[in-house]
């Protein structure tokens, strides 16, 4: 970041000196965006690894890991993986996955880093709460992993922990003491960091766009990022509100999730009154806004890469944003079709099963655009499109199975078992990984000034495409078979044995998969120091980070006051001299 | 900078497009999201109400009604002075402004030591929160989990208040930010304009 | 031109290749389907097969479609060179017709799927159906049957004893309750006779699974939520469970019998001593 200090000055926004305030509590948008990105890549690296381990158990039930039980002494008795180690493992991954790579990464590090940028901003409209939120973020990933350490075992509740089993502590069996109070206090830390983060954002568009830059002009990115914020801040409260009851019942000995006459491990409970139910209503009020939160950022981002290597203008620019705040909106009353099966009215279930498949409505219309704008195109092979275009493919084939799994019929049989986990790692594990990858090795050059290996990224690209479908694309036949999730193994059902070749398939593929991450890996590390030297305006793109220097100086726009005179997409103009217009051209020979 | 590539009604960056500052904009956003935090817990106290056959009932109009109406007065006075402080601040009288903080910093006070006294004396009734004398062990519960929510909002809301006089007095803190304290101070009394009839008033006892 | 001139066009060719070969292998693994769901044993289980091979079918060809024209679009337009990409900004009757049809389609899948759902679950079990109870405990699935009276006994939590094998704290004090028969981990029901279930848990929560029933039913404390079936086909099947109870929860399995009738009296017999 220092070869353009020079052009900082003039403006007021001194570069801060010295490495504490420059790199580590630093308020610049642009380093802390870096820092989540990087807290992202540690998480993912964990929840990589954890998942690679229950593939292991899962396909190999019996057999011994020597080497894992000098890593986890109690997970690993006698080197055979425990099946309370196994739910923690999935449990802590679930856990990692959703909240700190996904809603870290593609939402509070990429938004952080581009979205003041696009929208012409010297920074966030509250730098030092910004900096507060990252380490609160820390903090909470932090009290995770204590999780995993404490007296008792790591939590085993799975990552929606439906009480009574996460609420009535050390006496339902292991992994549900300690440890299972850190996770909630961990989510609750988030929740507040979150909210905070998504506070700044949304106060940042509404309030420091540059000169010219309406609401209509804004790149699709930053609506992407706009309404997942929005919905963040509406649902978040919601989860710590849970989160807060959960621990009074947890150490308060308050009965809201407990029901009057349980009787557990031979103990006549005392609670009474409460409901296990109202738990899953103020979890899933917010889990199902969750999954927007973490998917409307990829559909920003993967509409500007196609846009951009598509040399096109994004097809119904509109349409795209009233699609976005369609699902975000929706996204809230949709909740209960995570219930069907839970004991709720059947009445009500049915409500919510019309309203989730309207859902599936603008989410078709973002499909239908997509390609409308690839039609025509004169379409860049980039690593960057590739994994834009992954995206695209994922996010149809997990949408459609969302049809089956919307309709109670049909979910009572599908619901709980690996047909669901099929659909959500296609469309939230894989679709949002992938809009991360064409992310990073779009925003790569800007950040670092030095381009990502493009050989290195299809290589991996391709790996990863084919190998991911080759877990998932079958593993909705477990779920077919009726496999349930969060089964340690599968050897005790007669009707579930013969699936083990298939799921010792899976596992083969998974472990590619896992191994291929290394590239990308190798990749990013590799280019921060020799990639490719990358010029301003890498991919002849047209928004507002293009204009100012790779890597942009402290203040972005240094001396320049960024004025605004057109749309993002200007691609292929009739008549004009490029491909492309920039949003700060003023002049266009030929015109519209 | 105003150019004649842009078309007057678009936005012309800077300040605030809707005439609201960041500061206070952000603390809309605050609130509302606070908001919905307390609106979970509340409903689902609600739920625990409606799902319980024995919800009690314990509080006679005097004198624990009265003493909640007390502590209500207290908070809607410190509302009203808080209103005046803002008022001063807007017409530059940061002496006045500071003077009237104080009062609201009084009012808050009292209502915490109240508010203290009140715990005090159901803890001494036998209410916890996991049981109570008289039924739902959930009515302990619901009322020290949403009035120590609330409190602690009180509690920083004094701090809150604290350090802006303290800023106002020295010329540091703009009237921006006493009016984005007082927001914050009008919705801390606000919410407990729903949890006192929630807690309190449908919970009078009968006789 | 920057990067533009070693951008390979061909690998764009080859992504086209994949989605057609996924959408066809994937399209034929599902029609083939080696692994398909369980027969179906349930008199509803037929309009549920029914409603979801129709939701696979648009599913399918929605991915499959779509699947298809991104390859299609990326065959004809990747890498291409000479001239200008289309400028195209926004069709309103292209728009209109999808957002219609899409719409059209999605809504009428939910009221067609809500039918089904309603005619399983929005009605009374007939007159004439047999009650038995389900109670989930941590790790195994008891079932009871009322009796010869019909009727089942009180229960309460503190007279549960396992080592009496009191797993559901029968209340001996309750007539009612003396002709109670209760099993662990094996249910049998007579065949073409309505079921119902009342399904409850004495501690966490837990899941009825029947795959050959086509449903699931959570068994959550506090709550006994009714279900109600026919079976159309005696064997033997399994229960498992579908929540997360805990350490043990891919164990917890019961034997689920379906009976002639003459079988099931004797069994029912067999059991009451
Ligand atoms: C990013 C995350 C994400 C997204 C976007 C979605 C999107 C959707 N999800 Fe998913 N879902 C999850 C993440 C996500 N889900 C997770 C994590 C769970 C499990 C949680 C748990 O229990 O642990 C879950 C579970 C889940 C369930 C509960 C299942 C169960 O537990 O029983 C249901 C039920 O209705 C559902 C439905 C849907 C629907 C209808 C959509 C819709 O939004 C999908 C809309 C998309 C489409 C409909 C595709 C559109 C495209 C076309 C139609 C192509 C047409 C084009 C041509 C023909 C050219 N999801
Ligand atoms: C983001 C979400 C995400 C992702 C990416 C994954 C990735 C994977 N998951 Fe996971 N999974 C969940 C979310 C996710 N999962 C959730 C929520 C659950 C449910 C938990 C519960 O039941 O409570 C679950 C459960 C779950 C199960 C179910 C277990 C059970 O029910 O018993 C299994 C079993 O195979 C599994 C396997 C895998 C595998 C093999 C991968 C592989 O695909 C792994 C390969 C990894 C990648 C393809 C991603 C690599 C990403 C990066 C390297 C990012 C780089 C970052 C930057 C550049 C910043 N997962
Ligand atoms: Cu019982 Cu899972
Ligand atoms: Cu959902």
């Amino acid at each position: 970041m220092s070869s353009h200090a020079s052009t900082s000055h003039s403006t007021g926004h001194a570069a801060p000196q010295g490495f504490i305030r420059k790199y580590v509590f630093s308020t610049d948008h642009k380093v802390i965006g870096i820092q989540y990105i990087f807290l992202g890549l540690f998480s993912a690296i964990l929840g990589t690894a954890l998942s690679m381990m229950m593939r292991l158990r899962l396909a190999w039930p019996g057999s011994q890991f020597p080497l894992l039980e000098h890593i986890f002494p109690t997970g690993f008795p006698g080197g055979v993986m425990s099946p309370e180690f196994y739910l923690a493992v999935l449990t802590i991954h679930g856990t990692i996955m959703v909240f700190f790579l996904l809603t870290t990464v593609p939402l509070s590090g990429f938004g952080n880093y581009i979205l003041p940028i696009q929208i012409g901003a010297r920074d966030m409209a509250f730098p030092v709460l910004n900096m507060l939120s990252y380490w609160t973020t820390v903090v909470a990933l932090m009290v995770l992993m204590a999780s995993m350490f404490v007296e008792g075992g790591a939590p085993i509740s799975g990552w929606t922990a439906y009480p009574p089993l996460s609420a009535l502590g050390k006496i339902a069996g292991p992994g549900l003491g300690a440890g299972q109070t850190l996770w909630i206090a961990s989510i609750a830390i988030f929740c507040l960091a979150s909210l905070l983060t998504a506070l700044n954002f949304i106060t940042t568009t509404l309030n420091m766009r540059a000169a010219g830059m309406s609401l209509m002009r804004m790149p699709l990115t930053v609506w992407a990022w706009f309404t997942a914020s929005t919905v963040a801040l509406l649902a978040f409260p919601v989860l710590l509100g849970g989160g807060i009851l959960l621990l009074l019942d947890r150490l308060a000995g308050t009965s809201f999730f407990l029901a009057s006459g349980m009787v557990v491990s031979g103990k006549v409970m005392t609670n009474s009154g409460g409901s296990p139910i109202l738990w899953q209503h103020l979890f899933w009020f917010f889990g199902h806004p969750e999954v927007y939160i973490i998917i409307l950022p990829g559909m920003g981002i993967t509409s500007h890469i196609i846009s951009t290597f598509s040399r096109k203008p994004i097809f119904a620019y509109k349409a795209m944003v009233a699609a976005i705040f369609a699902i975000g909106f929706i996204g809230f009353i949709v909740w209960g079709h995570h219930m069907f099966a839970s004991g709720m009215s059947p009445l009500v279930g049915m409500v919510f099963s019309v309203l989730t498949l309207t859902v599936g409505v603008p989410s078709a219309i973002k499909v239908f655009n997509w390609l409308a704008t690839l039609w025509g195109g004169h379409i860049r092979c980039t690593a960057s499109m590739l994994y834009a275009l992954g995206f695209v493919s994922f996010f149809v084939t997990g949408g459609v199975t969302g049809l089956l799994l919307a309709q109670p019929a049909i979910d009572v049989y599908f619901h709980d078992t690996y047909f669901v986990v099929a659909h959500f790692h296609i469309i939230m594990g894989l679709a949002a990984v992938f809009s991360i990858f064409a992310a990073l090795h779009f925003w790569f050059p800007k950040m670092f000034g030095r381009y990502m290996s493009e050989t290195l990224g299809k290589v991996h690209f391709w790996i990863t495409i084919t190998g991911v479908y080759s877990i998932f694309i079958p593993m909705h036949f477990l779920g077919m078979a009726g496999a349930p999730r969060r089964y340690a193994q599968f050897t005790e059902f007669a009707y579930l044995s013969k699936l083990q070749p298939l799921t010792i398939h899976i596992s083969w593929a998974a472990f590619v998969v896992g191994a291929a991450q290394l590239i990308l890996l190798f990749n990013i590390f590799r280019s921060m120091r020799w990639g490719k030297r990358a010029p301003d305006n890498a991919w002849e793109a047209t928004t507002l980070e293009w204009v100012i220097p790779s890597p942009p100086p402290h203040d972005n726009f240094g001396d320049m006051e960024p004025v605004v005179y057109r749309g993002p997409y200007e691609f292929s103009v009739p008549g004009a001299k490029a491909d492309f217009i920039l949003q700060t051209e003023q002049e266009v020979e030929g015109g519209e | 900078m105003m150019n004649s590539g842009l078309a007057s009604e678009n936005w012309n960056g800077g300040g605030s497009p809707y005439a609201v500052g960041h500061k206070k904009l952000g603390m809309w956003l605050f609130l509302v999201s606070d908001s919905l935090t307390f609106g979970s817990l509340l409903i689902s106290c609600m739920y625990a109400r409606t799902a319980s056959s024995n919800w009690p009932t314990p509080f006679p109009m005097w004198p624990s009604i009265a003493f909640a109406s007390l502590m209500t007065f207290c908070l809607l006075t410190s509302s009203l002075t808080m209103a005046f402080a803002v008022a001063a601040s807007k017409r530059g009288d940061r002496a006045a402004a500071v003077k009237f903080i104080l009062l609201t910093i009084l009012g808050g006070v009292a209502f915490l030591v109240l508010h203290a006294r009140e715990w005090l004396h159901l803890i001494d009734e036998g209410v916890r929160p996991w049981s109570n004398p008289w039924g739902s062990p959930l009515f302990g519960a619901s009322f020290f989990g949403l009035t120590g929510l609330h409190m602690f909002h009180v509690f920083s809301g004094v701090v809150y208040l604290g350090v802006i006089a303290l800023g106002t007095r020295n010329g540091k803190r703009s009237h921006e930010d006493v009016e984005v304290c007082g927001l914050y101070w009008h919705f801390v009394d606000l919410v407990w304009m729903f949890i006192f009839p929630l807690i309190y008033l449908m919970s009078v006892s009968p006789k | 031109m920057l990067l533009a001139p070693d951008l390979p066009g061909p690998l764009l060719k080859l992504l086209a290749l994949f989605f057609w070969a996924l959408a066809i292998a994937t399209a034929t693994a599902f029609i083939v389907h080696p692994i398909w769901l369980p027969e179906n044993i349930s008199l509803n289980g037929v309009d549920v097969d029914q409603q979801l091979n129709l939701t696979l079918c648009i599913a399918g060809a929605a991915f499959v479609i779509a699947h298809m024209l991104l390859g299609l679009f990326l065959w004809r337009f990747g890498g291409k060179q000479a001239g200008r990409a289309l400028y195209w900004h926004e069709s309103h009757r292209m728009e209109t017709a999808w957002t219609v049809v899409t719409a059209v389609i999605f809504v009428g899948l939910g009221l067609q799927g809500s039918r089904v759902w309603a005619r399983e679950y929005l009605t009374d079990p007939p007159a004439n159906a047999m009650t038995i109870e389900v109670t989930g405990q941590q790790f195994a699935w008891n079932f009871r049957y009322p009796g010869p009276d019909g009727k089942f006994g009180r229960t309460r939590p503190d007279k549960v004893d396992d080592s009496e094998g009191n797993y559901i704290g029968l209340d001996d004090g309750d007539p009612a309750g003396t002709d109670d028969i209760t099993t662990q981990n094996v249910i049998a029901i007579p065949v073409n006779r309505p079921i119902q279930l009342i399904i409850r848990s004495r501690d966490v929560l837990h899941s009825f699974f029947v795959p050959v029933l086509r449903f699931k039913q959570d068994a959550v404390p506090g709550m006994g939520i009714p279900v109600h079936f026919t079976a159309t086909k005696t064997g033997e099947y399994e229960v498992a469970c579908a929540e997360l109870c805990g350490m043990q929860h891919y164990k917890m399995r019961a034997r689920f019998l379906v009976m002639t009738d003459t079988d099931f009296n004797a069994w029912l017999k067999s059991r009451s001593q």
